[in-house]
């Protein structure tokens, strides 16, 4: 469908900066056409119709003479007035049925007069001069017809200045619009140029560059600021996949060598049947842990993929944290652990219902983990705007400097080394914060770690 | 009980094919999602297991809404490599029983096969419980081991029931979660050996016979005779 309508336009057109220009041209155009017609309509015009209101009066002033006093009436009448006309502009013509004259100031009808139309205007010959007349003709009872009009050759003369004044401003139009055609085009190509030049940029591997703004914080501006905004996110998810590649070719690299070695070992040393299974288990076990490393990956793509977002709803948290802390009393007890409690008896929140659960159960899991026997664990949440829920420990804590990047993927601070786990329980927890809108804070519960998972309550954003 | 796989991978399919027999089951295998559906309108059939991506224009939901506009009631567990919460959601939403992921352990999805295959044999409600001595009314919410009775918390009681209801099979850490707990992920502490050790200190600790058991790399069974 695209390139069929891309070739019924025309070549040139395809710029947009050459279309803003035709458009700028011809509304240009438009309006001085525009002033022109009025100019026109109120000059030339207005003599136009002030002359034959002019003659229409005189012929109604004619015919009332002729109405009261016939022939000899209007014969006397047209004699007056010419001999009262100052200007030497009006023209009277009386003829009778055989078409001679009978008074007036025309010596003969003229030729081009005509019995089927009412208005001419017509080149006359009066004694002394030629010009240009507007004549009405009226035709009287009896076979007399009636020729009055106006000597128009001034007004003539008039119209012909303004045509040409129109004609050179049209020119004048003509050149001032291309120019403006060109600047906008201009302006257009300038403006869009530093976009382009970064896109190409990008496109050619330099994620760095960002459109730089004019200053102006014009619409182009604000264009801009979208741009790099979006190469900023652009970026830091760019960021977020090699670093997640790189952990995962360090990260998984170790079991698979492991469960590899296992197998091939077993492949070329086992003495009996009993070796071989246990080599197998062990090598199946360690593929089992390949395995939950990869379903907590795609789990967190999942979250970050903002797909579930549509799922959100209002939810009670209470419940949920007392159903946690009844699944979770149980392993902290066997742990030689206390967990306290407390929380308001309703604490509602909005988003996926089954995320936080397992959002707060991986804090859980991490604090349980990390404490030393008899130690306390704190589970409380706190509503106000926000909902809080926090995860207190008095495990070795997190040290200041790895907090900030505790919940990246694959991130295992020193003291969790040796300890049992993915390193994605955080981010997991972090990626389920930011799709609600809502953070992950780590700090000193000295002794221990605290986490506060933040939910907005009841936004959807 | 007749189980019928539909599964495109020869491998997988050969594996889940050969297990289920060793369990004791009568096993077809459909390679595709026409034969598959072939096979399931035209025989009867205890169970389904259903791959979602299949060759041959039906997939497995294609397979299973059709079935299921049949008013073909029969259990289906679907296996797919389609694990997002939307695909489960989408799978279930078809009439799917059940959904496992690949990769998957055998004895997880033959535990959650027989479980659903036994479960289509529903006797409708029942109100009382009973595997050997032990006794549960679920009226009462009172349980009894040699008629001496034995006090629960409601979770424990759950924990118990699920079992009883799933007597003389095998039970896995994930089905008691999603069962017991209704959570469908898998925390990294050991949360479900320990809940079920606290209700074996219950259950089986004062009497001389054991009833919970351990089954090794799958998870517990509740029956009479060791």
């Amino acid at each position: 469908m695209r390139p069929a309508s891309r070739h019924r336009t025309p070549r040139l057109l395809r710029s947009a900066g050459v279309r803003f220009a035709v458009l700028y041209a011809a509304l240009f155009g438009a309006s001085a056409l525009a002033l022109a017609v009025f100019l026109w309509w109120a000059t030339a015009g207005l003599l136009d119709r002030q002359t034959d209101a002019a003659i229409r009066a005189d012929v109604q002033g004619l015919v009332e003479q002729w109405e009261g006093g016939g022939v000899k009436a209007l014969v006397g009448t047209i004699r007056e007035r010419l001999a009262e006309n100052v200007d030497d502009d009006a023209i009277y013509l009386l003829v009778d049925a055989a078409f001679d004259p009978i008074a007036g100031n025309l010596s003969r009808w003229p030729p081009d007069i005509t019995m089927d139309q009412q208005w001419f205007e017509l080149p006359i010959e009066r004694p002394g001069l030629r010009s240009l007349a507007r004549i009405h003709r009226y035709d009287l009872p009896g076979g007399f017809h009636l020729l009055v009009g106006r000597d128009v050759q001034v007004r003539a003369q008039l119209r012909s200045l303004l045509t040409d004044a129109l004609l050179s401003a049209f020119i004048v139009v003509l050149v001032l619009g291309i120019a403006g055609a060109l600047v906008m085009r201009g302006v257009f190509r300038r403006a869009l140029a530093a976009v382009s030049e970064t896109a190409t940029a990008i496109s050619a591997g330099d994620l760095a560059r960002r459109v730089p703004l004019s200053g102006r914080a014009d619409e182009f501006d604000r264009l801009a600021e979208t741009i790099n905004d979006m190469l900023e996110r652009i970026g830091r998810l760019m960021d977020g996949v090699r670093q997640v590649s790189n952990a995962i070719a360090h990260d998984l690299r170790t079991p698979i060598t492991r469960a590899r070695t296992r197998l091939e070992d077993a492949a070329l040393h086992a003495r009996s049947e009993a070796d071989l299974r246990a080599a197998i288990e062990r090598a199946q076990a360690d593929l089992d842990g390949v395995v939950a490393v990869f379903q907590a990956l795609l789990r967190i793509a999942e979250i970050e993929a903002g797909t579930r977002r549509a799922a959100f709803a209002p939810f009670d948290l209470a419940p949920l944290l007392t159903d946690l802390a009844e699944l979770y009393g149980a392993v902290a007890e066997e742990r030689g652990l206390r967990l306290t409690l407390d929380w308001q008896p309703s604490l509602s929140a909005f988003g996926d219902r089954e995320m936080v659960q397992q959002a707060v159960a991986n804090l859980l899991d991490n604090a349980l983990k990390f404490s030393p026997r008899g130690g306390c664990v704190g589970l409380t949440a706190r509503a106000g705007g926000a909902v809080h829920v926090e995860v207190a420990d008095q495990g070795p804590g997190i040290p200041e400097a790895e907090r900030r990047r505790a919940p990246e993927r694959f991130y295992r601070g020193e003291a969790a080394r040796h300890t049992p786990g993915s390193g994605l329980g955080l981010a997991l927890v972090q990626a389920v914060a930011q799709l609600h809108g809502g953070s992950l804070t780590l700090t000193d519960n000295s002794p221990g770690l605290l986490a506060v998972l933040t939910l907005p309550a009841q936004t959807g954003t | 009980m007749r189980i019928l796989v539909v599964e495109d991978d020869k491998d997988v399919g050969g594996f889940v094919v050969k297990g289920l027999r060793e369990a004791g089951h009568v096993v077809e295998l459909a390679e595709n999602g026409r034969d598959g559906l072939f096979l399931a309108a035209s025989e009867t059939f205890d169970a389904i297991v259903l791959d979602r991506m299949l060759p041959g224009g039906i997939d497995g939901l294609r397979l299973l809404e059709t079935l299921r506009s049949q008013n073909n009631n029969v259990p289906v567990l679907f296996l797919s490599a389609l694990g997002q919460v939307d695909d489960r959601v989408r799978g279930l939403k078809a009439g799917g029983d059940d959904y496992l992921t690949k990769p998957f352990a055998f004895a997880e999805l033959l535990a959650r096969v027989e479980a659903l295959a036994r479960r289509g044999k529903g006797e409708g409600p029942v109100t009382k419980l009973a595997v050997g001595d032990l006794e549960m009314d679920l009226l009462s919410r009172s349980v009894r081991r040699s008629g001496q009775k034995i006090d629960l918390q409601p979770r424990e009681f759950r924990l118990l029931e699920y079992l009883m209801r799933h007597a003389g099979q095998v039970v896995t850490r994930t089905m008691l979660l999603e069962g017991v707990w209704d959570y469908h992920f898998d925390p990294q502490t050991n949360v479900i050996d320990v809940h079920v050790s606290r209700l074996r200190q219950k259950v089986d600790k004062p009497f001389p016979t054991p009833l919970i058991h351990t089954v090794r790399n799958a998870g517990y069974m509740l029956r009479a005779e060791s």
